[in-house]
C-alpha cells in the first residue's frame, strides 16, 4: 500500500511537472476544445438552439480532448522507453495507473472548467447555486470516470501498432454513458428547457458506478495490460 | 521484503544470476534453448553472438521480462517467474532506449527514478555524483543532453532506484568516443562498488577490454569463448 501511494505519488507529481514544462494542454489542448466549441456555434447559428445542447457540446469537447490528453500521457511514457522501463523495474503497476490518472484528473479538471465558462458566454448557460453544485458534483465524478478509463486503455493502446486511431476506436463507445450521465445532469444544472436541478442528481449514479467501475478495473487490470 | 544484499553478504546466494538448462519460446521461435550461465558479484559479463542468437531474450529473461518455458533462472537467489516482481527491483534493465523523460532535467529524472523506491535526496545526490551529473549537467533538460549524458544519466537512474544487476544491452551503441570512454570508467566503478553488469554486445573489442568475463550466445545456448578470459 504505501509503495503504491509513493508510486501513485511520483508518477502524478512527475506528468504534471511536465505538462507544466511542455504546456501541451494549456497551449494546445484547451484551445482546441475551445475551437470546437466555437465552431458549434457558427454551425448552429441559432442562440435558442446552443441554450438547449449547450450541456452536450461541452461534454462532447471534453471527451474529444480527453482523446489528446491520454495520447499525450502515453506518449510521454513510450517516447524513450519510460513505460517498459517502469515495468522492468517492478513499479507498482496500480500506483502507475492512480498516478496516471491523477494526473490527468488534474487536467480534465481544469479543461471542463474553461469549457463551461466557455458554455456560459457563448451559449448564454444560466447556473443557480444549487445548479452550480450539481455541476461540480457532476464535473467530479465525469473526470474520475474519464480519467480512469481513458488512463486504462492508454495503456492497453500504447504498445499497439495504430495507437493513435486505435485509442478513439476503444474510447469513445466505452464513454458513452459518461457523455449521456453528465449531459443529462449538466443540462438540469444549466435548467435547459426550464429542467429542475434535482431532476440531475439521479444521473449522478451512472457517473458514480461508472467511475467506482473503471477505478477498480483499471487499477487491477492496469498492470497485466501493461505486461502483456 | 527479501533483504537479498544481507543475503549476498552472507553467502546464501551462490551467485547473483543462475541460469540453467532455461528455455524461452517467444511466439513460436524457441529463443532461448537450454541456455545455462551463472555471474557472480561484481562481475562484468560480456554477452557476444550473431543476431537474433538469444542475447536480449536472455537479458529479458533474467529481468522477468519474458516467460521461462522450462529450466530455472534465479537472480540474487529469487525465482524470475514466480517472485517476478522482486527480481525486478534489483535489476536495471537499459536496452535501446533510456527510459527517460525528455522534458525533465536530469537531476528531475534521477529524483523520478530514485522516488520510485523512496530514496533520499543524499542517494539522489551520490547517484549523480557517481555518474558525474552533478553541477552544470544537473539541470539541463534531458533533450538538449548528447547521447553519452543521455546514457549516464540513465544509469544515474539505476544507481538511484538501488538495483544491484544491470543488464546493458549494447550501451556503447551511437555513443561518440568520448561517450564511450566514460561510459566505461562508470561501469568499471559500479561493479567494484559492488554492482554485478551484464553487457550484451557485437563491440567485442570495446565491450571485451571493459568486461571481466566474456561468453557467447549461440543458437539460444550460452558458450564459453575458447581462450577467453572465462
Amino acid at each position: 500500500m504505501k509503495s503504491m501511494l509513493r508510486t501513485a505519488k511520483a508518477i502524478a507529481a512527475k506528468d504534471l511537472r511536465i505538462e507544466l514544462r511542455s504546456r501541451v494542454v494549456t497551449n494546445q489542448v484547451i484551445p482546441f476544445a475551445a475551437l470546437v466549441m466555437i465552431l458549434f456555434a457558427f454551425a448552429l447559428d441559432s442562440d435558442a438552439l446552443l441554450e438547449r445542447v449547450a450541456p452536450g457540446l461541452v461534454w462532447l469537447a471534453t471527451i474529444f480532448s480527453v482523446l489528446f490528453i491520454v495520447a499525450r500521457s502515453f506518449a510521454l511514457e513510450t517516447a524513450d522507453g519510460a513505460l517498459e522501463a517502469l515495468r522492468a523495474a517492478g513499479v507498482d503497476p496500480m500506483g502507475i495507473f492512480l498516478g496516471k490518472t491523477l494526473a490527468l484528473a488534474t487536467q480534465l479538471i481544469a479543461l471542463e472548467a474553461v469549457l463551461v465558462g466557455a458554455s456560459v458566454v457563448l451559449y448564454r448557460a444560466d447556473v443557480s447555486a444549487s445548479g452550480g453544485v450539481l455541476l461540480v458534483t457532476t464535473m467530479v465524478l465525469a473526470t474520475v470516470g474519464l480519467a480512469s478509463v481513458g488512463t486504462l486503455y492508454g495503456g492497453l493502446a500504447a504498445g499497439a501498432k495504430g495507437r493513435e486511431t486505435l485509442l478513439p476506436l476503444l474510447l469513445l463507445p466505452v464513454v458513452a454513458p459518461v457523455l449521456i450521465g453528465a449531459t443529462r445532469a449538466t443540462e438540469s444544472a444549466f435548467g435547459t428547457n426550464g429542467i429542475d436541478v434535482s431532476e440531475g442528481w439521479p444521473w449522478l449514479g451512472l457517473l458514480a458506478v461508472f467511475a467506482v467501475l473503471f477505478s477498480v478495473v483499471g487499477t487491477v487490470a492496469f498492470g497485466p495490460l501493461v505486461d502483456d | 521484503m527479501t533483504d537479498v544484499h544481507a543475503d549476498l553478504r552472507s553467502g546464501h546466494h551462490d551467485h547473483v544470476v543462475d541460469v540453467r538448462d532455461v528455455v524461452v519460446v517467444l511466439g513460436a521461435f524457441p529463443a532461448l534453448a537450454g541456455a545455462s550461465l551463472t555471474v557472480d558479484r561484481g562481475e562484468i559479463l560480456l554477452l557476444s553472438g550473431p543476431n537474433g542468437a538469444g542475447k536480449t531474450t536472455l537479458l529479458r529473461a533474467c529481468a522477468g521480462l519474458v516467460p521461462v518455458e522450462r529450466g530455472h533462472a534465479r537472480v540474487l537467489g529469487l525465482d524470475v517467474s514466480t517472485e517476478r516482481d522482486a527480481v525486478r527491483r534489483h535489476v536495471g534493465l537499459i536496452g535501446h532506449h533510456n527510459g527517460l523523460y525528455s522534458d525533465l532535467s536530469v537531476s528531475e529524472n534521477v529524483r523520478f527514478w530514485g522516488s520510485t523506491v523512496g530514496a533520499s535526496s543524499a542517494e539522489i545526490d551520490s547517484a549523480m555524483r557517481r555518474m558525474g551529473l552533478d553541477g552544470r549537467l544537473s539541470d539541463l533538460p534531458v533533450a538538449r543532453l548528447s547521447a553519452g549524458q543521455r546514457r549516464r544519466t540513465a544509469l544515474a537512474a539505476l544507481v538511484a532506484r538501488r538495483a544491484s544487476l544491470w543488464l546493458l544491452d549494447e550501451p556503447h551503441a551511437g555513443l561518440d568516443a568520448d561517450g564511450r570512454d566514460e561510459l566505461d570508467a562508470v561501469l568499471r566503478a559500479a561493479a567494484s562498488a559492488g554492482a554485478t553488469i551484464m553487457v550484451a554486445s557485437h563491440e567485442l573489442e570495446r565491450a571485451g577490454s571493459l568486461a571481466t568475463r566474456h561468453v557467447r550466445v549461440v543458437a539460444g545456448q550460452v558458450v564459453p569463448v575458447v581462450g577467453g578470459s572465462s
